[in-house]
């Protein structure tokens, strides 16, 4: 990679070039008018950060109700000899003082419990992880990758973090309020007559409605930034896999997000009006509902998923020392993956439509495994004799690898047919998407976070306590799920408040594993404010990465490159591996890498 | 390539100020010339366009579900729609769309005033949709309130009872016709008509708020124009706000045979 002397284009203006800039996140002025610079700015970086910062919060705020699901869930509900209520848990905690002393009456408890999940599911579908990494890292690094000084439409941008936080009001206001119990799906009839005189539920549904935009807005950005704002020499196969990943999730986000749009507009006009589109009652079809519902909702498990793969596709080169295998392979797979997701929506709803159609659904589904499963063999294929460095980033790569393949292939029962009569709205469907959810897409956001939190904030972190970490949430997370496995086989049905006697062990250690979850998240909160707080200074390429981001100061500066960058050699281009000044002692690698890193010509 | 012609307009000396805005129009720093800056415009706009493409595919899957669940209903249903208020405001909006596009054409010819003539001639076209859409289509039907100038009041029995000095006169029985739980007409043969209602004012009333929403857009180009923000180097947002117009026309071209011709 060269450079070419950015003088000779462009103008300066808007936030044109002075080329003596600092940091993008050097304050100027006081904290007022630092604030009012964040809250107004148009830079991608800060954008980013926020949205990171957004995340993160909702991440929280839905771990807790998470928490909450599996503290309700500890022991079953049941009423004993005296007509007294017991094993209900959410019902005792002072903060809803309401239902206290409720005996004889399981229900205001089970409804506590009902409002945990749908909290827990809508704010991390919507506010999570729809954003999670397109948002957070994508914001970030997109320009940086294609050598840009901006998205195409910075304001937009700026636009798209204000509708997120606009219909994050929504959904918190709702909650507030007292919360919504129909479940993240918002299924008809539930949604349209539980609480029927309040307006929970409908500013649930418009708070989602609004966090729509706000997707379909990035995901437009960019794509138009990616058509248009690559750097001099760069071609589509020059690009880094993340931004092929991204890519392949904005042509997701802006082709699905506006019918889950037009949806959940008719849903509130169905609950406000009574309009009977979707209400059974008035003539309406609830299937047409679920069909509408799941032709973005699919889709969307892609946009959740293809930036994990994109941001594991970057770590797992870098951290092996090793060209990534097969790169044309693992971007067409994600093409793949964005084409077939608009035509496997039917698999959510087995029991609901035509057999005709689940056959034909199922036998769609299936192709899904072929593009998931080249990228996991190229992935493992790049690993395969390179000098694998156990680095924060690495192990959450690896932790990916292997949740993500048992999520993967949990998800073969559940498209069969015959098998997910049995599993279908059971814990076994539970624990096969918070596999690929958690076990990839979080994971792969914590792998992404740590490697390229140094690029985004300067500081390094300390790589010992964030491997305790990591170690803590992947046990934490498989004595969580792993036993809902066994719950689904069993026949736990989902979003139930008891269950029989003989399952209580196994939901008494996933509640056991949540709490480990709890431990290695707060373990890695605490490695995050120490390495803002007191973390020593990053260099510019301390992992030597090979990608455009890694040729730019650290962290960047405001306009992203002192001079705009050239691709000559490809998106990897390993005459770079080791900049000049590059010290290996800058992290704990093995020395069989440090030494294969240093001679890098193979 | 472009970038020399941008230089020239660059640097901000006396004499420039003498130019028109569009002429002095600087693009935006991230972009290598104003030529990449109008394609990823339009191109960011297209891909808007396919979202509400596919926005408005949602109506119209609800409207051939239950066309083809309820054909009675929907027979029904478009029976009380009056074809002729549907077709002028077809004539309306593609009268608007053909000002539209000549103001794109005015801008890039640097014909200042025709181009003010058209954008304001189609805001007004758009408005008159919307105003037609209220006052002889949705009043009456919804509350059996006609306007006084509407014609088919004529073939209705007055009831005497009038509103705002006469300016509505009220048909006993004649409204009603309303989605979901404000559906209240008596005569309705078949049980699912409210659902046609929904489908219709779902369908009709998204679409006038993006009549609304385009006929602001094209004002904020005509107010800008005022300021000699466009012409034949610059005119970027006329032509989002046109293709926008187009494609809100191009809805309607739908929904019209679809509710209003077909039975």
């Amino acid at each position: 990679m060269t450079t070419l002397d950015s003088k000779t284009h462009g103008l300066d203006h808007a936030h044109g070039g002075h080329h003596d800039e600092g940091s993008y996140l050097t304050p100027r002025g006081g904290w007022i008018s630092t604030v009012i610079q964040w809250a107004t700015t148009i830079d991608h970086k800060k954008i980013g950060v926020m949205y990171l910062t957004a995340i993160l919060f909702m991440f929280f705020l839905g771990g807790v109700a998470a928490l909450a699901v599996r503290f309700e869930l500890f022991t079953p509900v049941r009423l004993d000899a005296n007509g007294n209520v017991t094993g209900q848990w959410l019902a005792h905690l002072p903060l809803v003082g309401n239902v206290e002393g409720e005996t004889q009456n399981v229900n205001p408890g089970n409804n506590l419990y009902n409002r945990a999940f749908t909290l827990h599911g809508a704010i991390m579908v919507f506010m999570v992880l729809v954003p999670s990494i397109p948002a957070s890292l994508g914001t970030f690094l997109l320009p940086l990758m294609l050598g840009a000084k901006d998205v195409a439409f910075p304001r937009l941008n700026l636009l798209s973090w204000y509708i997120y936080l606009f219909g994050s009001i929504f959904a918190v206001l709702s909650v507030l309020m007292g919360g919504v119990d129909t479940g993240w799906t918002f299924y008809t009839p539930y949604s349209t007559t539980t609480d029927a005189d309040s307006w929970r539920v409908v500013l649930m549904i418009l708070g989602a409605f609004i966090l729509g935009f706000s997707s379909i807005l990035t995901g437009l950005n960019f794509v138009v930034t990616i058509h248009k704002l690559r750097a001099p020499g760069q071609g589509w196969f020059d690009m880094p896999l993340f931004v092929w990943a991204i890519y392949s999730t904005s042509i997701i986000q802006v082709l699905a997000t506006p019918v889950i749009g037009i949806t959940l507009l008719l849903l509130t006009f169905e609950r406000v009006f009574h309009v009977g589109i979707f209400d059974p009652a008035l003539g309406g079809d609830p299937v047409l509902y679920q069909h509408f519902f799941w032709f973005y909702s699919h889709p969307v498990v892609y946009v959740m998923i293809l930036p994990a793969f994109g941001v594991i596709s970057e770590v797992i080169p870098v951290h092996a020392h090793k060209k990534i295998f097969g790169y044309r392979a693992v971007a067409f797979a994600s093409l793949g993956v964005a084409a077939v997701s608009f035509i496997v929506w039917g698999h959510h709803m087995f029991v609901s439509e035509g057999e005709l159609a689940a056959t034909v659904f199922s036998a769609l589904t299936f192709l899904v495994a072929i593009p998931t499963a080249v990228k996991v063999f190229n992935w493992i294929a790049t690993l395969y004799k390179g000098s694998i460095a156990l680095t924060t980033p690495m192990l959450y790569a690896l932790i990916f690898l292997f949740l993500f393949t048992i999520g993967g292939l949990t998800g073969l029962p559940l498209g069969t047919l015959s098998t997910d009569m049995h599993l279908h709205d059971g814990y076994f469907v539970v624990a096969h998407f918070h596999y690929v959810m958690m076990g990839g897409t979080i994971m792969a956001l914590m792998a992404g976070l740590h490697h390229w939190w140094p690029k985004m904030f300067g500081k390094m972190y300390n790589s010992f306590w964030a491997n305790i970490g990591a170690i803590l949430v992947f046990i934490g997370f498989n004595v969580t799920f792993f036993t809902q496995f066994i719950l689904g086989v069993k026949g736990m049905p989902r979003r139930y408040a008891t269950y029989v006697d003989e399952l209580t062990i196994y939901h008494q250690i996933s509640t056991f594993g949540s709490v480990l979850l709890l431990i290695g998240f707060l373990v890695h909160l605490f490695v995050f404010v120490h390495s803002l707080v007191a973390g020593r200074q990053a260099t510019q390429n301390p992992w030597g990465g090979l990608s455009l981001e890694w040729e730019t100061e650290t962290p960047p500066i405001e306009h992203n490159f002192h001079h705009e960058p050239v691709v000559k050699h490809g998106p990897y281009d390993y005459e770079t591996t080791v900049p000049p000044g590059w010290d290996p002692k800058d992290y704990p690698i093995p020395h069989a890498a440090r030494s294969h890193a240093v001679v890098v010509k193979h | 390539m472009s970038t020399i012609d941008a230089h020239s307009h660059a640097q901000g000396t006396g004499e420039d100020v003498k130019l028109p805005l569009w002429a002095r129009y600087k693009y935006a720093a991230h972009f290598r010339s104003k030529e990449d800056e109008f394609d990823a415009c339009k191109f960011g706009f297209w891909l808007f366009l396919a979202t509400e493409v596919l926005l408005f595919s949602g109506i119209f899957c609800a409207y051939a579900l239950f066309r083809w669940k309820y054909p009675e209903a929907w027979a029904e249903g478009s029976s009380y729609l009056d074809w002729r208020w549907g077709g002028f405001n077809t004539i309306v909006l593609l009268v608007s769309s053909y000002t539209m596009a000549a103001a794109i054409r005015n801008a890039q010819l640097n014909q200042q005033a025709r181009m003010r003539f058209n954008l304001a001639f189609t805001i007004i076209c758009g408005l008159a949709f919307v105003a037609i859409k209220l006052l002889f289509e949705y009043t009456p039907k919804w509350t059996g309130w006609f306007f006084v100038l509407d014609p088919s009041l004529a073939h209705h029995a007055d009831s005497g009872k009038t509103m705002l000095g006469g300016l509505f006169h009220y048909v006993e029985g004649y409204g009603g016709k309303a989605p979901g739980k404000f559906f209240s007409y008596a005569f309705a043969n078949d049980p699912h008509l409210p659902l046609w209602w929904a489908v219709y004012y779902s369908g009709t009333a998204i679409h006038a708020l993006h009549v609304i929403i385009g006929a602001g857009l094209i004002g904020w180009c005509l107010k800008r124009s005022f300021k000699g923000a466009y012409g034949p180097g610059h005119y970027t947002m006329v032509e989002t706000a046109g293709l926008y117009w187009h494609l809100v026309d191009l809805v309607w071209i739908f929904l019209f045979p679809l509710l209003y011709l077909i039975h």
